[in-house]
């Protein structure tokens, strides 16, 4: 019932998905804490940049953001990202994608545990003469993200979801060979379908869990 | 005088020259990328006229492609919300459930579409339709873009009812009981009305992830949504691809800002409510968990 999965690298293909996933995370996560720093800075302009970039990017449909970095950023401006063939090309420009997307709710998630922290915190630090990157870097931010791991995780689980429009562009993750699949083994949609579908729940449903343990034990009692 | 934030003071006279040094160089770089994009456009010959112009002057772009597309999109989008909002309320009330052999089975339903990616679940939809109905080709992709769509918001709007449920007072539950209602008098003649309320804004809220996801449709499904007119416009207005897409873009932004203003107003209208407990379900993020 299952022979045709022998023919098939399903698990290569979740190995990309894994591979965008990392990679977009790390960079949404070191992109969406400098927009969430830029959002709480002291100069004016930055502030409105931060707004204006996470109202923007986050309205845009993830489908329309990945095209544009292919139609866009690759085949007019000529932007490949160093990537030598067609593959590693498209697979970069997909993970750029993901970072400037992801990073808008990775922003609004540490903005609001900024506000978690309690005025006393920044106050005191101010009083002991340090002034906004060392409040920030120091004792905003640490606490912060101390709050945010629960809604950061959302934004993990969301992501690895997300990955599946790369195969709008081509890279071959999970939901590209599903398609091909489903095309080619007509008499058993079902149970590709299903053997993908479980394959995300097994991807995101142990993170959920481990990442939430975290996230109680992280999380500052106040 | 308070100071902006609690992060900073008032700047003083260093901070001020400070601030005024980093507002020069973050706007220089800001100038340097967009210079370095508006001319790279320019020579390869994608600031002309005739290419941004019909979007302006030829008011068959809009007619033919624009409008037709955000209709359908509109369409899809309203569709799902409709049917999702009874099999949401539906599931979120089985998952909250005084027998366990209905709360769990609910539960796995509601878990699982939350875990699958809409993508997945639009291309099985489209081939399921294909293999095991006659579904007139013409609305295939509408068909399968909602019922998609109806299954993963149908999940998460599953748990925004059984958290807007969840933030009514105990007392509410109590008082019923006390006078004597049954269990299902008391959902619907008590807890649900008021937790309709609380819910609204989130409503509306997942409204904005239901447009972006439709474009989904339009890339994987064929199906004829504002996205998908990308190529035919390029095609017929001199290859202006990224015109199309900047103006595409353009009206998702302004549609979805819309939504969420919706969204802050009606909250706004229901803590001021007389009648409502004054919570507010918090709206979900694209993965359908409270942010």
């Amino acid at each position: 019932m299952f022979d045709f999965l022998t023919e098939y690298d399903v698990l290569g293909a979740f190995w990309v998905t894994v591979q965008l996933t990392v990679y977009s995370a790390i960079g949404s996560l070191i992109w969406g804490t400098i927009l969430a720093g830029m959002r709480v800075s002291p100069v004016p302009v930055m502030r409105a940049f931060g707004t204006a970039y996470v109202n923007t990017v986050r309205n845009i449909p993830l489908t329309l953001i990945i095209i544009a970095m292919s139609l866009g950023l690759y085949q007019t401006l000529n932007v490949a990202l160093a990537g030598d063939t067609i593959t590693t090309t498209n697979f970069r420009l997909a993970i750029l994608g993901f970072v400037l997307y992801t990073s808008t709710f990775v922003c609004e998630s540490l903005r609001s545990g900024i506000n978690t922290v309690p005025v006393g915190q920044a106050e005191a630090a101010r009083a002991l003469g340090l002034g906004f990157g060392q409040v920030l870097r120091m004792i905003v931010l640490p606490q912060a993200f101390r709050s945010v791991i629960g809604p950061l995780t959302s934004v993990l689980i969301a992501l690895t979801k997300n990955t599946t429009v790369a195969s709008t562009i081509g890279v071959a993750e999970a939901s590209l060979l599903m398609s091909e699949m489903i095309e080619n083994e007509s008499d058993v949609i079902g149970l590709v379908f299903m053997t993908f579908a479980m394959g995300f729940v097994i991807l995101t449903l142990p993170v959920g869990l481990l990442l939430g343990r975290v996230a109680k034990k992280a999380a500052v009692k106040r | 005088m308070s100071a902006p934030s609690v992060l900073y003071d008032v700047p003083g006279p260093k901070a001020k020259a400070r601030n005024v040094v980093y507002t020069v160089l973050f706007l220089l770089a800001l100038a340097g990328l967009g210079w370095w994009i508006l001319a790279t456009l320019e020579e390869k010959g994608q600031l002309t006229w005739e290419k941004w112009g019909p979007f302006v002057t030829d008011g068959q772009v809009w007619t033919t492609f624009l409008l037709p597309g955000l209709l359908n999109t509109l369409l899809a989008a309203a569709l799902a919300i409709a049917i999702a909002l009874p099999i949401g309320a539906l599931f979120g009330i089985l998952r909250l459930s005084d027998h366990v052999w209905i709360r769990v089975p609910a539960g796995a339903a509601v878990e699982f579409f939350r875990a699958v990616p809409v993508l997945i679940l639009m291309v099985f939809a489209n081939v399921f339709y294909v293999e095991y109905t006659d579904i007139d080709s013409d609305y295939r992709p509408l068909v399968a873009v909602v019922t998609a769509l109806v299954l993963y918001n149908g999940a998460v709007l599953a748990e925004v009812v059984r958290a807007g449920i969840q933030s009514l007072p105990a007392g509410q539950t109590e008082a019923s009981k006390a006078i004597g209602m049954r269990k299902a008098q008391t959902m619907t003649n008590v807890l649900l009305p008021q937790a309709v309320t609380a819910m609204l804004p989130a409503i509306v809220s997942q409204l904005v992830v239901i447009v972006k996801d439709t474009a989904l449709g339009g890339a994987a499904l064929g199906f004829s949504d504002l996205f998908s007119q990308i190529r035919p416009i390029a095609n017929n207005y001199f290859a202006n691809t990224i015109a199309t897409m900047a103006v595409v873009a353009v009206i998702y932004i302004l549609l979805n800002n819309l939504l969420t203003a919706a969204a802050g107003w009606i909250e706004k209208w229901s803590r001021q409510r007389k009648t409502s407990t004054g919570n507010v379900v918090k709206p979900v993020d694209d993965n359908g968990r409270n942010v």
